[in-house]
């Protein structure tokens, strides 16, 4: 007997049934990796991330390509009619840009002697990473790019990325030859930043708008619109003063930040190689002499030898008056005869500015506090 | 005397894994970092389109394996959470599979608007587990500029179906 004729001749196939069991399978198996995975550098998952990165970047890449070669030929042609009205806002932007370069030359030149006198130790400088952008996530639920760099060429988790206006976001995860750049406006980013005007401290928070959200703003009126919003640096993820966009009021009521970094397109990035400038200093250097960075001071000039001296001239003077006064005091005491009360100790001459006693206190008991100062 | 006759064979193949090789190549050209008058390329979330067809043409079990594999690749495709796409895709075949006696033979109206109402769900859900996940609720606003792309693609979706659907009362 054929198995046709037999009694299973009218079973029908259960496909309904057989692609149910495997949705709920396959919806399980999904659960339990997104509970396994929360996108953290440290997932077990980074390693596939990265192999599927390598692979559909220099494919991405390929279709980056003819989009840069054609915004670079429309420029080419745009140069040449918009020439005159470019050459006219340049010659502007120079006038208005030449005072600023005298003080910022002026303001690195003070500073930089502020740093050496104080023994202040300045960030290193930090070396950059050209890229180019091959691909683009958009959307609410992510933002983020793939660039053209990777450890090859030095590049690092958490190294800030950059554009010519202003922070783009940071790396999160890299392979051989390409990196995932997870942009500012994404929802998983956090930003610490300060407003310039202020100092106040923020935190720069995407939600996959074009404008991220800046929340817990401290102090009363310390954003208002138009304010420069700057990274703090606060946690070491990004150098300080670092240009990220201007405070603006959104449609929500809340705070929020234009990117300067929208102001082009991000083709072109540079990586900062910059890592926790904590990091770079070495346990012995932490437990160094207080006074050790004075080593860096450079050598004093004529000028600042004289006034040292003069100085140090007119206080040898102050003391030197300041002892003939008490010892003509004790002369006198010597040869009065003797008070019932004690007499009044003289005061120092009204020109001489106030010294500390050179006359040790004694140890066992602390010095009495002046009177008008807290004790 | 007979003529032969062709016969065309849809297998799976056919209506699987070259709608899927499409939708992977087509999400990769929508990564493209184009910018034009501070516009950029739209970013619909293409595989939503096979996961309302392909229950439509027949139940199978490739297909939900292979919707997990493209939610999969979104997910890393994105720098999203892994299995998020994947869980969303599949929310959408299983509805859309359980409904199914319903929709064949249903006006393109109604299929479109049992669309919407799918990818709706899949996106809320999506919203929810991102929401959870980040601690920050995404912007609604940048919501609806994806799902508008999306539902946009639902001719895809129609076209899928009525070029594979063979009208096999097996399946129904």
């Amino acid at each position: 007997m054929a198995f046709r004729d037999g009694p299973f001749e009218n079973i029908k196939v259960p496909l309904v049934w057989t692609a149910a069991l495997t949705v709920v399978v396959a919806i399980v198996v999904c659960v339990l990796l997104l509970i396994s995975d929360v996108r953290a550098q440290t997932s077990a998952y980074q390693p596939v991330r990265a192999g599927v990165e390598a692979v559909t970047g220099p494919v991405g890449g390929v279709f980056a390509a003819p989009v840069r070669w054609f915004g670079h030929a429309t420029d080419y042609v745009g140069g040449y009619f918009f020439a005159v009205s470019e050459n006219r806002r340049l010659k502007r932007d120079l006038a208005e840009l030449q005072p600023w370069r005298d003080q910022a030359i002026a303001l690195k030149n003070v500073n930089s002697r502020y740093e050496a006198m104080l023994g202040i130790r300045p960030d290193p400088p930090v070396a950059m990473q050209t890229a180019r952008s091959i691909s683009d996530t958009r959307g609410p639920f992510s933002n983020a790019r793939l660039i053209d760099a990777g450890s090859s060429k030095g590049i690092k988790v958490g190294n800030p990325v950059i554009n010519e206006q202003g922070l783009v976001g940071r790396v999160v995860g890299t392979s051989g030859h390409v990196s995932r750049v997870v942009l500012l406006t994404d929802v998983a980013s956090r930003t610490p930043v300060l407003v310039d005007r202020t100092d106040a401290r923020a935190l720069l928070t995407g939600d996959g708008s074009p404008n991220p959200r800046l929340e817990f703003v401290r102090g009363v009126g310390a954003v208002k619109a138009g304010d420069r919003i700057l990274s703090s640096g606060d946690g070491g993820g990004f150098p300080r003063g670092v240009p990220i966009g201007v405070a603006a009021k959104g449609v929500d009521g809340s705070w929020r930040v234009k990117l300067f970094s929208d102001r082009g397109a991000i083709d072109y990035v540079r990586v900062m190689l910059f890592e926790d400038f904590s990091q770079l200093i070495g346990a012995d250097d932490l437990n160094a002499p207080p006074l050790a960075a004075l080593g860096t001071l450079s050598e004093a000039t004529s000028a600042q030898t004289t006034a040292i001296s003069d100085s140090a001239a007119r206080r040898d003077v102050a003391r030197a008056g300041v002892a003939q006064a008490q010892a003509d005091a004790a002369a006198a005491a010597a040869t009065a005869p003797a008070p019932t009360r004690p007499a009044p100790v003289p005061s120092p001459p009204a020109s001489t500015p106030p010294t500390p006693q050179p006359t040790p206190q004694p140890a066992t008991e602390p010095a009495a506090p002046p009177p008008g100062e807290p004790g | 005397m007979r003529r032969s006759v062709a016969v065309r064979i849809v297998g799976p193949v056919q209506w699987i894994v070259i709608p899927a090789l499409i939708t992977v190549a087509a999400a990769i050209v929508l990564a493209t970092p184009v910018e034009l008058f501070g516009l950029n390329l739209p970013e619909p979330v293409i595989p939503m389109v096979l996961a309302f067809a392909w229950p439509l043409i027949r139940p199978s079990v490739i297909a939900p394996l292979v919707l997990t594999a493209l939610g999969l690749f979104l997910d890393i495709f994105t720098y999203g959470p892994l299995g998020l796409w994947a869980l969303a895709l599949l929310g959408i075949y299983a509805v859309v599979l359980a409904s199914r006696s319903f929709l064949i033979g249903q006006d393109t109206g109604v299929l479109f608007v049992w669309y919407a109402a799918c990818c709706g769900l899949a996106f809320m859900l999506v919203y929810l587990v991102v929401s959870l996940i980040a601690r920050n609720p995404p912007s609604l606003l940048a919501l609806l500029g994806q799902i508008v792309p999306t539902l946009l693609l639902f001719p895809f979706a129609n076209h899928m179906v009525e070029q594979f659907d063979d009208g096999d009362v097996r399946f129904r």
